[in-house]
């Protein structure tokens, strides 16, 4: 079984149109949703939902304050400062470590689970699907990530496909590295920008630090014909292949507003540039 | 007065408005807390001067007194410890210095090490006291460098926040402490999906806030139906224009071509300070 991560570092570069659009595509693939933080991909899909678990992220200390004596060890010992002085729990801070609740004299911490979120699988109209959602202001998108990915990996075994595609969130931290490690290739999907150059170079620094293949797309490449040109020379001194160049359209959007995958809204050029992309990369995946 | 300027989603624009009201007004400090891909300097142009390593505390085990007994392991809520027969291994990468090992070891074997995990820079452009945070390539975890630059808040100016996208532990650390929150999102419908988590998120840390629009023009009007559904002002609309997204793809700032920018940012800025206030 192979597995594709879709990244960008920078958001709003086209990642998940694209990923949607490969979806019309891939056949034999399970789909699986690591932008925990902020999915969209449903909003394409429109899943099905066909199981849901609870997510509890790291736990949170629970204080009691009948049985507080007011010693301030557990403000004194947070290294989160998630612990006011006048002992409450300020709970966006607390990191689940459990230190308080060692520390406590009087046992008036208990460290409890925390509801974080919640993970589903899927059907969708081209694929099945593995997708989360992290409650707001909740720790642990990374743990969530790795809960969508083992979901993906069991659904594809059950349903004997050979791919999953996975959609990663922006940056480079704890939750991007949790959507790349142990992938057979990165896609990442960059724009002819000052920020977006910086942002690809960053990433794909990072899929060498965890020595992952990695291929670009140019989406927008007509935006900036010399930034594109800057891309390209960057990726050709670093042996990375540009795998497609997408011209700037707002079929996009269009198709956005229509629920749709861009390959199902039109058969424009750009569609047709997508599926070009889209064998490249299965092919260099060998599936 | 200390803003700051966030989406859920990413490429919504954030970059832009932050980086123009910065340069639209006078005596600002600028922070970029979006520490995995920091952007704003590619439009501020400051001269960074300064870089301050950011570390963290990582538990070093004195083999001599160790027994293996495993209460570190145990206690670990990150995986960060593992005791094998005979042997104890750390991985720095996942601890949080909690400091619960050394609290628990009754062999007192535990001293602390500090290893560096990202950077803080700082630097000056015109009217701009400038600080960014960058996490090293391969690290997870980006709350700490952000911490360390919002040690830098001075009170005394204009603080302008650049936040990172998404709604978890970055992100709240980021906006935590702030007297305002501009929300900024496209009128799409990954964008609408997008804001409505972020005034979750901003309403359940009880931040006033407003929406700008930007790229209106594309998409639908979704976002502006439901903005007013909500009573949340709309403070400013930019629109798509090829030569808008053309200065934005060479890093030059809306506000050093166009003084009506210039002016349009200035206003918004008033506005927000009155309500403020």
């Amino acid at each position: 079984m192979k597995q594709l991560t879709v990244i960008s570092g920078k958001g709003g570069t086209g990642k998940t149109s694209i990923t949607a659009a490969f979806a019309s595509l891939a056949k034999s693939a399970v789909f699986a949703d690591c932008d925990v933080d902020a999915a969209d991909l449903h909003l394409i899909f429109k899943p099905e939902i066909k199981k849901t678990m609870g997510f509890h992220g790291l736990k949170i200390a629970d204080i009691d304050k009948d049985k507080c004596i007011d010693c301030k060890e557990c403000f004194e010992s947070c290294k989160f400062d998630a612990i006011t002085k006048d002992i409450t729990l300020i709970k966006e801070s607390c990191e689940g470590c459990g230190v308080c609740a060692y520390i406590c004299p009087s046992q008036a911490i208990k460290m409890v689970d925390r509801d974080s979120g919640f993970a589903y699988i899927s059907d969708t109209r081209f694929v099945l699907m593995a997708h989360a959602m992290l409650n707001t202001a909740e720790e642990a998108s990374g743990k969530l990530v790795t809960v969508v990915r083992e979901n993906a990996k069991k659904l594809a075994e059950d349903k004997k496909k050979d791919l999953i595609i996975l959609d990663g969130p922006p940056g480079i931290g704890c939750p991007v590295i949790a959507s790349l490690t142990g992938v057979d290739l990165v896609l990442v999907v960059t724009e002819p920008t000052l920020s977006g150059i910086h942002d690809l170079e960053r990433i794909l620094d990072v899929a060498r630090h965890f020595s992952i293949p990695a291929m670009v797309c140019i989406n927008k490449f007509d935006i900036n014909l010399d930034n594109t040109k800057r891309i390209e020379e960057y990726c050709k001194d670093n042996n990375i292949d540009v795998v497609g160049k997408l011209p700037y359209d707002t079929i996009i959007t269009d198709a956005m507003v229509h629920e749709q995958s861009v390959i199902e809204f039109s058969d424009c050029s750009l569609a047709d540039n997508i599926i070009k992309m889209w064998d490249n990369i299965r092919r260099n995946l060998t599936v | 007065m200390i803003i700051s300027v966030a989406s859920d989603k990413g490429g919504t624009g954030k970059t832009t408005v932050s980086t123009n009201i910065a340069l639209s007004l006078e005596n600002i400090q600028f922070l970029d807390c979006d520490v995995e891909e920091p952007n704003a300097n590619i439009f501020l142009k400051a001269k960074i001067k300064e870089h301050e390593e950011v570390f963290l505390s990582i538990p070093e085990i004195d083999k001599d007194k160790c027994d293996y007994c495993g209460k570190c392991s145990e206690f670990c809520a990150y995986n960060a410890l593992a005791v094998v027969p005979n042997n104890i291994l750390v991985f720095p990468e996942l601890c949080h210095s909690c400091g619960g090992c050394e609290l628990v070891c009754p062999k007192k074997a535990i001293t602390w090490n500090k290893r560096a995990i990202g950077i803080v820079d700082h630097g000056q452009t015109n009217d701009i006291d400038f600080y960014q945070g960058l996490l090293n390539v391969g690290e997870s975890q980006a709350v700490p460098v952000i911490k360390a630059l919002k040690r830098k808040i001075d009170k005394s100016k204009n603080v302008i926040i650049d936040v990172p996208p998404g709604t978890s532990c970055p992100v709240i650390e980021s906006i935590s402490g702030p007297d305002y929150c501009i929300l900024v999102t496209e009128p799409t419908p990954f964008g609408l999906h997008d804001l409505r988590l972020a005034v979750e998120v901003v309403r359940h840390m009880h931040i006033p806030f407003g929406v700008i629009i930007n790229r209106d023009g594309v998409g639908d009007d979704k976002v502006e139906y439901y903005c007013k559904k909500e009573n949340i002002p709309i403070l400013l609309k930019i629109p798509e224009r090829k030569k808008i997204a053309n200065l934005y793809s060479n890093g030059i700032a809306l506000v050093n071509e166009s003084h009506e920018w210039h002016e349009m940012f200035g206003l918004m800025y008033s506005r927000i300070k009155e309500e403020v206030n």
